[in-house]
């Protein structure tokens, strides 16, 4: 079962600008992290060890395998290379967004109206999908952090529909720099992709949650 | 299919022309429409003309090179960045004429080398090339790629393009365009004539990219801090060495404005940049792009904002932590109307380069750059 | 009548000394014969698309950039697109470009061209010719016309109303359609309403002008307009001052062309006694003294009923130099006495076209 553990290891799946940003954050955090391509981590190896120093690599499968949380950070369409059933039983983010520029355009996406991570949970049935890191950019991440307490400590959306798996979550968040704002449900990620009142804005915690009670606010009325 | 396999090896002794003591400043041009005072857009053949003066400008205020992007949308003139360098070419006699970025995903590599092979003949030998993936919007759909393949269009084509400007004649297969038996292409050009860079995003795999070809890097900065493409450069510059490739150029393309003062070059450029990623933002998505976010990357990110001599020591000071050689300047965003985008360019080849050679010059530190010339 | 030169961008070895320009140098020279072209006060020049060592110009627009650049006045235009090997998505949008560059002085002559080598180098299969000239032609208009277009075919991947720029200033690009001699292509030329750009290559000067009839009488049951039945004539030419010495300096070059051409296409290379009655009064060859090209001139426009003629000049290794006075005689000498006789009215205007203001910046 996913969720109240702590989280210790982690698998960053997609070592691509957002992966590797997300696995230095992690490591400096103190997490230990595992980075994995779509092939063999060999490859991989000098990519790791000047990019995201400190982050191990290895096969997707082992990868994630032994790691409490794992990181899809691939383009949402070769989402469909990854085998589901490594992800049975896990907690897993997804940090991806429906990018028609990159992905072309993908039907299931399109007619998404839940957001794409409630398709992408569809598509990992086995896991426990929650959604962040989707509304900031990927050149931003270590440049926002901010110790907490810090007064202009910035936010990240955390949405999922499982309380557990989003705390889990959200304290990761806490740890690497930002105050995390939990939200309810996946459906409620939709604020937080390309579309979403917070997509690509950098806010602190107070606006993120002014912002997604305005538009929700908006929709109802 | 014989692409993929061969490019990681070859040797190549200089692909990269040499600029004034090894150090290379350019411009770098999206031929957007901008508004005319009275708010009408110019018309955009009239962009294309502008273009034309302002590569001449360059070259005037002692810039070594211009480049060229590629887009297909309303309100951007830059569809034949090739023929437009061809003009450019017909009125200056110094300056390299290239692209900035050729999206390579969605052209024929043949025509590619015509283009330039022909470019550099007319320019008496000044062709550049620094090809790209492009942001993959309208090029994939009006030349029917499916941008799922995007990856390894590129890869395919970056391969074929390579070999063209390398060694002819050439036999070659492929997935995305017919075989070539044996082929010379024309007009001949001597190896390695026209240089080719390949134009990075933040995208790790192109940089490694890079490396495997053995090509100079050009990093595009939109975004992030200096200190985030750090690693990236350390990264082509190992790859370089593990793949036993010589050590190549890396250059910067970035966006600024010069003003008199730093804070008027502040609030001139606000209102044009924040346009731009305003325009950009319901395409894409984004939240409102804000002033405090503006100004912290004015002043410590991506953007290269202020005064000549503000500028001239980010400048400095950039080049040396990333060990670049070249730095492209897209002045003014390109946004701003002819005579400003004109002024800007020939500030920044007046005022502020010859400030960066002094300062680099002496600056001791130096003696870490890399071995490229 | 307005007179012009056509080019190729040659790179063939000079017979009289055995060297051979570079493929570069060959490039440049195009740009500077354009410039001298203007000056004499010739109103159009055409350059070919070949893929040959002694044809090198791969890419025409650029070389046509580049002079307009370097120009005023002077009409640019391509002599042949090779439209069947090309996607007419980026040949419109070449030329547009040039055509911003120049101030609207651009026009287009799609055509199959007189080589093949594009084929192989573009994958495409000759025995596909008619289908793939057919449908890119089609293409071609419709950009032309409109800025999105939604068009399917077969040989290109469908337009779904992508956007296609530059759009050109003045409206249209003048097009016209390149045609061999072929009567179904001419009736073709008048079908799709079409001015017509048509050769002599040799032989009589005007015993294919019948082509120039049929095109008449086709576009009159076309029900198309004057405006749009317009006829352009190339032909092999060069000049000197003295028309025997003419003859004899390029009696060299163009045997050397022919025997190469001969060569690739079977035909046996042309005698000297051949080449005496193609450049007598009534041949196709305008090799010859300024007054008896322009007489030559004034007989063929009786007989094709022409409104722009000009010289195909740059074959068989000819000296830069010569060409380049043999430009400038055919602008300063010939041009007068022809207009003398036929008139001055420019082609834009027989097309009714507003003639393209001068260029501010050139
Ligand atoms: N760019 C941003 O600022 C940003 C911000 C938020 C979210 N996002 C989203 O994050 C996702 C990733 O974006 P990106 O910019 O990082 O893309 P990227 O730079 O193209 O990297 C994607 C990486 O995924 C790898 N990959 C592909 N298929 C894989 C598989 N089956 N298993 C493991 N790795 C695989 C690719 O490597 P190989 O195929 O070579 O192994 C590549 O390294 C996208 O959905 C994007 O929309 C991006």
């Amino acid at each position: 079962m996913s969720g109240d553990a702590r989280i210790s290891r982690v698998a960053v799946v997609g070592a691509g600008r957002v992966g590797t940003a997300v696995a230095r954050t992690l490591v400096d955090a103190g997490y230990c992290v595992t980075l994995s391509g779509s092939g063999d981590p060999a490859d991989l190896e000098l990519l790791a060890a000047v990019v995201a120093p400190g982050a191990h690599v290895a096969w997707t499968a082992d990868a994630v395998a032994s790691a409490d949380l794992v990181i899809v950070s691939i383009p949402l369409h070769r989402l469909p290379t990854l085998d589901p059933s490594l992800l049975h039983g896990k907690l897993v983010v997804d940090a991806m967004n429906y990018w028609p520029p990159v992905d072309g355009r993908l039907d299931e996406f399109e007619e998404a109206a839940g957001g794409s991570s409630v398709v992408v949970q569809r598509l990992l049935a086995g896991a426990t999908v929650v959604k962040t890191f989707n509304h900031v950019g990927y050149h931003d991440l270590e440049v926002d952090r901010r110790p907490a307490g810090h007064p202009q400590r910035l936010g990240l959306a955390v949405a999922g529909d499982s309380p557990a798996a989003v705390a889990s979550v959200a304290e990761l968040i806490d740890r690497i720099g930002y105050d995390p704002v939990t939200l309810p449900s996946l459906t409620d990620g939709r604020s937080l992709q390309p579309g979403g009142v917070v997509f690509g804005a950098r806010l602190t915690a107070a606006e993120i949650t002014l912002a997604v009670t305005r538009s929700a606010h908006d929709a109802a009325a | 299919m014989s692409n993929q396999s061969t490019p990681a090896v070859r040797r190549e002794p200089r692909v990269t022309d040499p600029a004034p003591d090894g150090v290379h400043f350019g411009i770098g041009t999206f031929a957007f429409q901008p508004q005319e005072p009275d708010g009408s857009p110019t018309p955009g053949p009239q962009v294309i003309r502008d273009v034309i003066e302002e590569a001449v400008a360059a070259e005037q205020a002692g810039l070594d090179s211009f480049g060229i992007a590629e887009h297909y949308r309303p309100g951007m003139m830059d569809s034949a960045a090739p023929v437009i360098l061809g003009a450019i070419a017909a009125r200056t006699s110094t300056l390299r004429v290239g692209t900035a970025v050729t999206v390579l995903s969605t052209q024929d590599p043949v025509r590619v080398y015509n283009d330039f092979a022909t470019l550099d003949a007319a320019s008496g030998g000044r062709a550049q090339l620094i090809v790209g993936r492009g942001s993959a919007i309208e090029s994939f759909p009006l030349f029917g790629f499916d941008l799922s393949d995007y990856e390894q269009l590129f890869e395919e084509k970056l391969d074929l393009l390579m070999r063209l400007l390398r060694e002819q004649p050439v036999t070659w297969s492929g997935r995305f365009r017919p075989p070539l038996v044996d082929q010379v292409l024309e007009p001949q050009i001597s190896p390695g004539g026209v240089p080719v860079w390949v134009g990075v995003g933040g995208s790790p795999q192109s940089v490694m990219r890079a490396a495997r070809f053995g090509l100079p890097l050009m990093l595009g900065l939109i975004g992030g801090t200096l200190e985030h493409f750090k690693p990236l450069t350390d990264l082509y510059r190992r790859s370089l060495d593990a793949l036993q490739q010589t050590q190549q150029p890396v250059g910067m393309h970035v966006h600024g404005y010069i003003a008199d003062t730093d804070e008027e070059a502040l609030e001139r450029f606000w209102p044009v940049w924040s346009g731009t990623m305003n325009a950009e933002a319901p395409k894409r998505g984004w939240a409102p792009y804000r002033r405090e976010r503006y100004e912290a990357e004015a002043i410590g990110g991506a953007l290269f904002v202020g005064s000549p001599e503000t500028v001239a020591r980010r400048v400095a000071s950039a080049m040396q932590t990333l060990g670049a050689t070249r730095f492209d300047f897209v002045a003014a965003a390109s946004r701003m109307p002819h005579t400003e985008k004109r002024d800007s360019i020939e500030r920044f080849g007046r005022e502020v380069v010859p400030r960066v050679r002094q300062l680099l010059a002496a600056s001791d530190s130096n003696a870490g750059w890399p071995d490229v010339r | 009548m307005e007179l012009g030169i056509g080019a190729f961008g040659d790179a063939n070895r000079d017979p009289a000394t055995g060297t051979r320009t570079s493929e570069a140098q060959a490039i440049r020279n195009v740009v500077e014969s354009i410039v001298v072209a203007e000056q004499a006060g010739l109103d159009w020049f055409g350059l070919g698309e070949h893929h040959t060592p002694e044809f090198p110009v791969s890419a025409a627009a650029t070389v046509l950039a580049a002079a307009a650049a370097r120009t005023s006045r002077i009409k640019l235009s391509s002599a042949v697109t090779v439209l069947s090997t090309d996607d007419p998505v980026r040949v419109y949008e070449q030329y547009s470009t040039v055509d911003a560059i120049s101030n609207g002085r651009v026009e287009m002559i799609p055509g199959r061209g007189s080589s093949i080598e594009s084929f192989p180098l573009f994958g495409y299969d000759l025995r596909e010719y008619d289908q793939l000239f057919a449908e890119k032609l089609d293409l071609l208009l419709e950009v032309n016309r409109s800025p999105r277009v939604t068009w399917e075919g077969t040989t290109r991947p469908a337009l779904h109303g992508e956007y296609v720029p530059p759009r050109a200033e003045h409206g249209p690009i003048p097009i016209w359609l390149g045609v061999g001699g072929n009567p179904g292509s001419v009736i073709r030329a008048a079908q799709l309403g079409l001015p017509m750009a048509t050769g002599v290559l040799g032989g009589s000067a005007i015993r294919s002008s019948s082509n120039a009839d049929l095109y008449r009488h086709a576009a009159e049951k076309f029900g198309n307009t004057p405006e749009q039945t317009l006829v352009m004539l190339g032909s092999p030419g060069f000049l000197m001052r003295d028309g025997k010495k003419a003859r004899d300096a390029w009696w060299p070059h163009w045997h050397q062309f022919m025997k190469v051409v001969g060569e690739q296409r079977g035909f046996a290379p042309p005698t000297r006694d051949s080449y005496d009655r193609d450049t007598a009064p009534q041949g196709g060859l305008l090799i010859g003294s300024p007054e008896e090209i322009a007489e030559r001139i004034i007989l063929m426009h009786q007989h094709w009923g022409h409104v722009r003629q000009y010289l195909h000049i740059d074959m068989g290794g000819v000296p830069q130099k010569d060409l380049l006075h043999a430009i400038e005689l055919f602008g300063t000498e010939v041009r007068p006495l022809v207009q003398r006789e036929l008139g001055a009215t420019p082609v834009d205007v027989l097309m009714g076209r507003r003639p393209a203001p001068l260029a501010a910046s050139a």
